[in-house]
């Protein structure tokens, strides 16, 4: 079984839901990274979502955007990001790693030389915001063929026929996005989510994740009561835009604001 | 070309590749409304009520057909090919963008939308959808990276003064690729009630091929004035580069008139070999951006990087996956100009016509002034002049050392 399969049915048998944060790789420094990704798993993290710096980074807010033009500062490049996953595993090799960016790096790399590398470095799962699965079979079959999930986002405006193209594409897990808008937004309906979880949950057995719009303990928990997994971002990201230059401030806040969602996604 | 490939005239294919490139490359949110505009866009082609109405506009309010006009002075100063000039700088708002922004702003009329938006660069494509959304009373919202902002100051005001609201992006490099990210940021959260009217032949299918069906009236209008005119077709046709919509609006509709050569010219800036300019197709490599596989400048890890042109018009770091398409299936040719060689085509035809060019278009003429002295007087060059030069009086008397 993957690592993401075994983090998703323990959790199952134990009736709790994934707590996943994301951070971009190399912000506000490529030393932050590893330190971050250690400190994440501490305080509940079980997946990490690692963001790839891109330059034009469409489908995300100005927080996120803010975190990719910090570490291109640092030039970290993707296979600088496969490093970190690399050194990662030398003392984790339990917690699933996402890549999530965008489709450009990897194409410039070529598919299966990604794919390669992203097995051997340990990533457990990739996530193109820019791939829809019309353009993705390639991609797919590339990161199929080392063991890595190809994770597929689903947004309010999909239809049935379209959930169930992107479901049968997708492994690992799927990740609703929970508004019309880019990462950070805040305009969350909790019903409205439930109703699509719901349409999503009669088109697949896989877990379903949802993120955007999640920034606090309150809305971590409200989520955590209907989906499978809670993906948080901006918020954390948003911690380390407040210290730029202190990056052992910023993981101390990072630590406790997800160990403030674990609690409250736990029941207190 | 290989027997199994489909013609050129045929494509985009129906997911809106051409060969490798084009396609469909969005987040998922946006994969229905981009559904939703295709399927309007097809039904419109096909109806009779939605053609009259595109073509009254066009006559009416754009002043097409615009005139084919023949260079005599500047032929024989060049003493070579015959220069044929057709006139887009003598539309509405002074270029070929409105020829799209009419089109598109009827669409989004029928689809029953309420809110515009666009990116913008120079500004044209902004002042010709803020033209069009005051016509039809529509609510318009125009991306422009903080740069161009500062440099195209009297197109912010035109804008402004057509009601629209201009928005400053500063993320990035601030520029037009900045500005078509936040647009498209804007859509995504605004889908329900917002059309984009996306300004060049690039994005996510179905905008090349959709932009490029409302800028082919340039090449079916030449191709006719030509015949009527001197009784045949030129022999090469030469138009400017940047997304690379006035150059397949002239480009398309000739594409099965196989003796004719195309060349699309790209921006040099200071040289290719400087890295300081905006030649994706010239300089470049593939990859995927703004929606579609494309050339684009990158850099070997695939991160964007800036691009420069004296003419803000060109300064975008792709290229319509048309274009890539014609260039890799030997179609059309593409070259560069540079700043200075653009420049002192800009005055050349200024002097010898009376007709100041866009610092966009002065490119495609610097290529002919290369080209017509090579070539038998009896022979023909068809240009676009794809706009005119009055927004750019402060960038050439900067360079002459003058502020305005």
């Amino acid at each position: 079984m993957s690592r993401i399969a075994t983090v998703f049915s323990a959790l199952r048998d134990s009736g709790r839901t994934a707590l996943i944060p994301f951070v971009t790789a190399g912000d506000p420094h490529p030393d932050a990274t590893l330190p971050l990704m250690h400190a994440m798993v501490e305080a509940g993290a079980d997946i990490i979502e690692l963001g790839v710096p891109f330059s034009d980074p469409m489908a995300d807010g100005p927080v996120i955007q803010r975190a990719s033009e910090r570490a291109l500062a640092h030039h970290v490049a993707l296979s600088d990001v496969m490093d970190m996953v690399g050194r990662f595993r030398e003392t984790n090799q339990t917690t699933p790693v996402v890549l999530m960016g965008y489709l450009n790096p990897i194409e410039v790399m070529g598919y299966r030389r990604f794919a390669e590398q992203a097995a051997v470095a340990g990533v457990d799962g990739l996530l193109t915001v820019d791939i829809p699965p019309e353009e993705g079979d390639g991609l797919v079959a590339a990161v199929k063929a080392c063991g890595i999930d190809p994770i597929f986002l689903l947004a309010p405006t999909s239809k049935r026929v379209r959930i169930e193209r992107i479901t049968r594409a997708a492994s690992g897990f799927v990740y609703y996005v929970s508004l019309k808008g880019v990462t950070g937004a805040a305009n969350l309906s909790l019903d409205a989510v439930r109703d699509k979880l719901a349409e999503i949950r009669t088109c697949t057995k896989l877990p379903v994740g949802v993120g955007f719009g999640i920034k606090d303990a309150a809305t971590a928990a409200s989520m955590a009561a209907i989906a499978d997994a809670v993906v948080v971002g901006s918020a954390l990201v948003s911690c380390i835009e407040d210290n730029p230059t202190d990056a052992p401030a910023a993981i101390d806040r990072i630590g406790s604001l997800l160990r403030e969602m674990r609690r409250a996604m736990d029941g207190g | 070309m290989p027997e199994n490939e489909t013609p050129l005239t045929e494509l985009p294919d129906d997911r809106g590749h051409f060969g490798p490139y084009g396609g469909i490359f969005v987040a998922e949110t946006l994969m229905a409304p981009l559904e939703e505009l295709r399927l309007a866009y097809e039904r419109s082609l096909d109806d009779p009520e939605f053609l009259a109405e595109l073509d009254a506009d066009l006559r009416h309010y754009v002043g097409r057909p615009s005139p084919i006009y023949h260079a005599e002075r500047l032929s024989r100063e060049l003493d070579g090919a015959q220069i044929f000039l057709k006139r887009e700088d003598l539309n509405h708002t002074g270029a070929h963008k409105v020829n799209n922004t009419v089109g598109q702003a009827l669409l989004a009329k029928r689809m029953g939308k309420t809110r515009i938006i666009a990116e913008t660069g120079a500004g044209q494509h902004g002042v010709a959808t803020a033209t069009v959304a005051a016509r039809l009373g529509l609510e318009c919202v125009v991306y422009m990276g903080e740069v161009d902002v500062a440099r195209q100051e009297a197109n912010v005001y035109r804008m402004r003064l057509l009601g629209a609201e201009v928005r400053s992006v500063a993320s990035g490099s601030k520029t037009l690729k900045d500005a078509l990210n936040e647009a498209m940021r804007d859509w995504v959260a605004n889908v329900d009630d917002t059309f984009y009217i996306i300004g060049t032949v690039a994005g996510p299918h179905p905008y090349p091929a959709m932009v490029r069906d409302f800028q082919a009236v340039i090449g079916r209008e030449a191709r006719a004035q030509m015949l009527e005119m001197v009784g045949r077709l030129p022999d090469a046709l030469i138009a400017c580069v940047g997304g690379g919509s006035n150059a397949i609006g002239l480009f398309h509709p000739f594409l099965d008139d196989r003796e004719i050569t195309f060349y699309g010219v790209e921006a040099a800036g200071d040289g290719l070999a400087t890295g300081r300019h905006a030649a994706p197709l010239c300089a470049g490599t593939p990859g995927v951006l703004h929606g579609n596989r494309t050339y684009l400048m990158e850099d070997l890890d695939g991160q964007i990087i800036e691009t420069h042109s004296i003419s803000a018009g060109l300064d975008y770091p792709g290229v319509g996956p048309e274009h890539a398409w014609l260039k890799d299936s030997g179609r059309a040719n593409y070259v560069a100009v540079t700043d200075q060689e653009a420049l002192e085509a800009f005055h050349r035809l200024t002097r010898s016509e009376g007709i100041i060019p866009a610092l966009e278009s002065s490119h495609a003429i610097a290529q002919a002034i290369k080209m017509a002295p090579q070539m038998a007087r009896e022979q023909i060059l068809l240009i676009n002049l794809s706009g005119r030069g009055d927004k750019d009086m402060h960038t050439v008397a900067a360079r002459d050392g003058l502020t305005l």
